[in-house]
């Protein structure tokens, strides 16, 4: 007996080593260990032996059936293991083939500009003000100290829908309604569309936008204005930009400024981009001309105010590097997906 | 404005490089655009002198010159010009040199004969027979003037001058001259500005023996001062004023319109030299013009006049137009003997009206438009009677005849330093503004600043205060941070708009922006009835062209136009949205409304009703928007009849979405189909719960059942699943569409559809006792809907 479990001890060894799938190894156990296996079929036999020799036997069959429960323990983790890496070798990706994609859509250039301005000045403590298109010739001209026949009226040329009605031809207008509603301390934004007859070309369209900004309380300084418009660009175009406000001509503000930033691309020196100049405008603004706060009702010598205006196109041609003012408004995919 | 270098040397000393100059006129509010050194690219050019001239040997149409040029031996030079001649004063482009646009000289055998360079033409030297009347422009240029030979050319013939070009803001007609800059730049640069004094020396007659001036409308003419020259000798003018008209950028003519264009440059006051032979009666009559009056202008076109116009007229008929241009046949000709010099002040509006009307705008209308100083009218006539005496062009006569309705009182404004100071945020003393404000004319007594009449621009002590900021330097203005808080915030609206744009961005939409004015004719692009309301637009009554002139009552075309434009540029699909406005004209209301609207079209593979009205759907769970129901709707023109259905929440039109008519998009040249739906805002806003409130997660399990049912074709899905809903009550938790199905074993006209019905207590396991008893109320329901279940 003892030879016939020896036997199988090396048998099972054989046969584990042959097994390479984990149905192979199932069969051998219940082949060697199962209730009809051959180990139960040595045992079976062990009423014939003597009292001396069963408890030896009885040992060593159990030495054996640990040593085969061991093996073909061993052999299945082995196999497992084997069987893994198979799959894992064969699931192998070419991870170079391109991704599936979900639709995604994107934000038109000129919003995610605005957006970005709006986030500026949001975070100054600015509210954002919208008010019509069509408007009435007296919050778009005469409320802004431009009565009819104004000679600044010859620079925006404007379209009319009445005598008393306009396409606004910018969003100052903003000011006046905001003003005539609110009392101060006012500080807000008005982004919008505006309409002024230019024939469309590369850096012309008939239809655009603009960004109004107004402040207005007690003792508000040009120097306010000087400090809230720097934080602005710096904020928009990086720290390291440099400013410059230059004197100009707003009939709704006095003192009037142009805001220039040193060209970003020769720092300065002229170039193409800034037509020679080094420098290139970005806003207008102002102190609120005093005849506007009378106009709204608010007392000049009580309250000061500044405001600016700037044109979003510009900007967004200038962020993204675009030549052509006409393909913001004719929404090519092609162009649109770029953004 | 060009500003000739030179010519402001009469008022202001100054040595500054063109850079250094335009930057800091820039900074002190004269905008400088930009600006060009005369003859900056002529390189090696200079006097030459002929000192003989041979045939060529191998050429019958060139000739070999040799040269005198200054230097130690003559240059031989071969030209081809007929009128050279020894002893002959020439430009001589030398070997190596360089002429206007680059182009470049170097020696060369011409025909085997060696030449040196090149004798210059006055186009090859970018200059006219206008610069150098002497001169002709096809030959050589035979210099007359007063010269060296071997200097350089650019000196020699006064083409060394710089002209700066300045940008000038509609409040300062004053800087629309020589004199107004000269101002500005003595203030900026702290020199001392030299005024000049026009004199006449010698007046024979009076003129009021010989004229009279009549102003019929003195609100529109507002002075009137004319001055006259007899014995006049029309003849060029003499080179330097040339030179300066040429650096101003005004062609030079004669002596008598150059003085009148060098007058208007140097003192900014627009002047008319009328010939006093066509002065009929010896009377200038200004009055508004009368119906059907025309004149021809000098610039020979016959302009038809209107009884608002204002013009100067003898006393038959109108000889100019006032402040615009002069009438051709009072015009200064070769025989004129005797002039009418006329220095007025026109009203600026009226001025800009008629220039307008007439499309007509000169140097001189540019000028009156922006409101001129009538106290200039004076000293203006007196200096063209000074250069008339001084360049010998004719005798002056005695007199003056001024008719002055311009009333002018100084403006006086009280001079506020502490204001000023806490206004712009600087500390400047009170000595410094006053020093800043006499530099610019103004007069000080005590506080009280009297401006000067040519700053009419100056009414309010903010404009004190811009004098002073500006040239003190608003680089010297501190930044500091406004004071106080603020909270800077959007409004519910403005979060809704954001909420709206990202959840159909995070939906494969891209945002569009179209234009808000279309073609009225796009109305019929999209099918309208002819009675439509949508077609009472708000019109332009100016627009640029039709396909702009009207405020787009339906944001319909402009999506159109759009999705046209991307599928004729073989963009195979798209989906897109705008959010936008509408303009409705509302009776009796001056101002349209204007409605935000939501646009969203597609079109290509991956499209079709369902995924537009899915895309509707999810925007609508975002908003939290419940209760929605959907209308067919067969009756909106641009939608497919059977593909169109209006959307509601509760009884609220939210919108409406659908197929595009194939006519419509064929009338937009696109052959598949088209998705465009259409929300208005407002009722989206209204009906939106932003609030959210957390259901806690389900503790019992759910049951679920599947219902294969046969209907009417006809019959909307909507009303079964309306059976089911009622029909379970409150343990339904959800009911799924899955299958829809037309065709084999299903009768003509029937269809087969199957539901999933999965039902739910939150507080135990249902029995089957309950779904039992929803699955009969559902089924009841369904029987009288006549839907079966299909067995």
């Amino acid at each position: 007996m003892k030879a016939a479990l020896e036997a199988i001890r090396q048998k099972i060894v054989v046969e584990l080593q042959e097994a390479h799938d984990m149905q192979t190894l199932e069969n051998i156990r219940v082949k060697f260990l199962g209730k009809k296996g051959e180990l139960t079929a040595i045992l079976k036999q062990m009423g014939k032996l003597s009292a001396e020799e069963r408890p030896v036997i009885g040992q060593l069959a159990n030495e054996i059936r640990a040593f085969m429960e061991d093996h073909i323990a061993t052999r299945t983790a082995q196999l497992k293991n084997e069987l893994t890496q198979q799959k894992l070798k064969s699931e192998k990706l070419d991870v170079t083939l391109p991704g599936k994609k979900n639709p995604l859509g994107k934000k038109h250039p000129l919003n995610i500009v605005l957006d970005e301005i709006e986030e500026i000045f949001l975070g100054m403590g600015f509210s954002i003000a919208t008010g019509p298109e069509v408007e009435l010739d007296y919050y778009n001209f005469e409320a802004l100290n431009m009565p009819k026949d104004h000679p600044a009226r010859d620079t925006q040329d404007t379209f009319y829908v009445s005598d008393n009605v306009v396409l606004r031809t910018q969003t100052s207008p903003m000011q006046v309604r905001v003003m005539e509603k609110q009392k101060p301390p006012i500080r807000i934004i008005a982004p919008g569309r505006v309409y002024r007859s230019d024939a469309v070309d590369a850096t012309h369209s008939p239809l655009f936008h603009q960004i109004e900004g107004l402040v207005v309380d007690k003792g508000i300084t040009m120097a306010d204005l000087k400090g809230t418009l720097e934080i602005f660009v710096k904020r928009l175009y990086g720290e390291d930009s440099v400013v410059r406000f230059r004197p100009h001509h707003f009939p709704f503000t006095e003192p009037s400024a142009e805001l220039d930033c040193m060209c970003f691309n020769c720092h300065g020196e002229g170039c193409r981009l800034c037509k020679g100049e080094g420098w290139i405008e970005i806003l207008g603004c102002g102190m609120v001309h005093p005849k506007v706060l009378s106009n709204c009702g608010i007392d000049p010598e009580v309250y000061s105010g500044f405001a600016f205006g700037m044109g979003l196109e510009r900007l967004v041609m200038r962020r993204f590097n675009i030549d052509d003012m006409r393909l913001l408004y004719e929404n090519d995919l092609r162009f649109l997906n770029q953004f | 404005m060009n500003l000739s270098m030179k010519w402001l040397s009469d008022f202001v000393k100054l040595k500054v490089e063109p850079r250094e100059f335009s930057e800091r006129m820039s900074l002190s509010g004269s905008k400088v655009e930009g600006w060009e050194i005369e003859g900056e690219e002529i390189k090696n050019v200079v006097i030459g002198k002929i000192l003989s001239i041979d045939p060529h040997p191998d050429a019958d149409k060139l000739v070999v010159c040799q040269v005198d040029v200054g230097e130690a031996e003559p240059i031989q030079i071969v030209t081809g010009a007929t009128n050279v001649f020894p002893g002959a004063v020439v430009p001589v482009a030398k070997d190596k040199s360089i002429l206007p646009g680059g182009k470049e000289i170097r020696k060369g055998k011409l025909r085997g004969v060696v030449s040196n360079g090149m004798l210059c033409s006055l186009g090859e030297l970018g200059l006219t027979a206008h610069d150098f009347p002497y001169a002709i422009e096809d030959g050589i240029f035979i210099i007359e003037e007063d010269c060296q030979v071997g200097q350089d050319i650019r000196s020699a013939i006064g083409l060394d001058d710089t002209c700066v070009e300045f940008e000038i803001t509609p409040n300062r007609p004053d800087c629309l001259s020589v004199m107004g800059l000269a101002r500005e730049v003595a203030v900026t640069f702290g020199k001392e500005l030299t005024l000049h004094k026009p004199k006449v020396q010698h007046e024979t007659g009076d003129i009021h023996e010989m004229l009279s001036v009549d102003v019929k409308n003195p609100q529109l003419c507002r002075r009137y001062v004319a001055k006259m020259v007899k014995n006049i000798k029309i003849e060029p003018s003499p080179r330097w004023l040339r030179e300066r008209l040429r650096a101003s950028g005004v062609r030079p003519i004669n002596n008598i319109v150059d003085i009148t264009n060098y007058v208007m440059l140097e003192y900014g006051q627009p002047m008319h030299a009328f010939d006093y032979k066509y002065v009929k009666g010896g009377k200038i009559v200004v009055r508004n013009a009368q119906e059907g009056e025309s004149i021809m202008t000098l610039d020979g076109i016959d302009r038809k006049l209107s009884p608002d116009m204002l013009v100067i007229c003898d006393e038959e008929k109108p000889s100019a137009v006032a402040g615009v241009m002069g009438g051709e046949y009072s015009g200064i000709m070769d025989d004129t003997s005797t002039i009418v010099f006329e220095s007025a002040c026109f009203l600026g509006s009226s001025v800009r009206t008629t220039a307008r009307k007439l499309g007509m705008r000169t140097e001189s209308s540019a000028r009156f438009e922006k409101g001129l100083d009538s106290e200039t009218c004076i000293p203006a006539v007196m200096r063209a009677c000074e250069l008339v005496e001084m360049l010998g062009a004719g005798e002056v006569v005695g007199g003056m005849i001024d008719v002055d309705n311009a009333g002018y009182q100084p403006t006086e404004i009280l001079l506020n330093p502490q204001w000023i100071n806490e206004f712009i945020g600087i500390d400047v003393s009170r000595d410094e503004m006053v020093s800043i404000l006499e530099q610019l004319g103004c007069h000080m007594e005590g506080d009280t600043i009297t401006v000067p009449s040519f700053r009419q621009d100056l009414e309010h002590k903010a404009d004190i205060a811009e004098e002073i900021a500006r040239f003190h330097g608003y680089d010297k203005i501190p930044s500091t941070a406004i004071r106080g808080t603020a909270q800077g915030a959007l409004t519910e609206y403005q979060k809704f708009e954001r909420t709206v744009t990202n959840t159909l961005l995070a939906q494969g939409c891209y945002e569009i922006s179209t234009y808000s004015f279309i073609s009225p004719k796009y109305y019929d692009k999209i099918c309208l009835p002819s009675d439509s309301p949508l077609r009472n637009s708000v019109v332009i009554l100016n627009p640029l062209g039709e396909d702009t002139s009207v405020m787009r009552t339906i944001v319909v075309p402009s999506m159109m136009e759009t999705l046209s434009r991307n599928y004729n540029n073989r963009n195979a699909s798209a989906s897109l949205f705008e959010l936008a406005n509408e303009y409705i004209p509302v009776e009796g209301q001056e101002l349209p409304d204007e409605n935000p609207i939501i646009t969203i079209g597609q079109y290509g593979e991956a499209h079709d009703f369902f995924t537009l009205k899915g895309t509707i759907e999810n925007l609508l769970s975002v908003l939290g928007i419940t209760d929605i129901s959907v209308q067919a709707d067969s009756s909106i023109p641009y939608y497919h009849p059977g593909r169109c259905a209006r959307i509601f929440t509760g009884e609220t039109e939210l919108g409406t979405l659908g197929e595009i008519h194939p006519q419509v998009a064929e009338n937009y040249g696109i052959d598949t189909r088209v998705y465009v739906a259409r929300l208005d805002c407002s009722a989206l806003f209204a009906s939106e719960h932003s609030e959210k409130e957390y259901h806690p997660l389900p503790k019992f399990p759910a049951t679920t059942r599947d219902l294969a049912l046969l209907c009417d074709d006809e019959l909307p899905v909507q009303s079964i699943e309306k059976a089911i809903r009622s029909g379970a009550g409150k343990i339904l938790e959800q009911v799924e569409l899955f299958d829809i199905y037309k065709g084999k074993q299903i009768p003509e006209g029937k269809k087969s559809v199957a539901y999933n019905i999965t039902m739910r207590s939150p507080d135990r396991t249902l029995t089957d006792e309950d779904v039992g008893k929803a699955m009969n109320k559902i089924l009841k329901n369904l029987s009288d809907l006549n839907v079966s279940i299909r067995g």
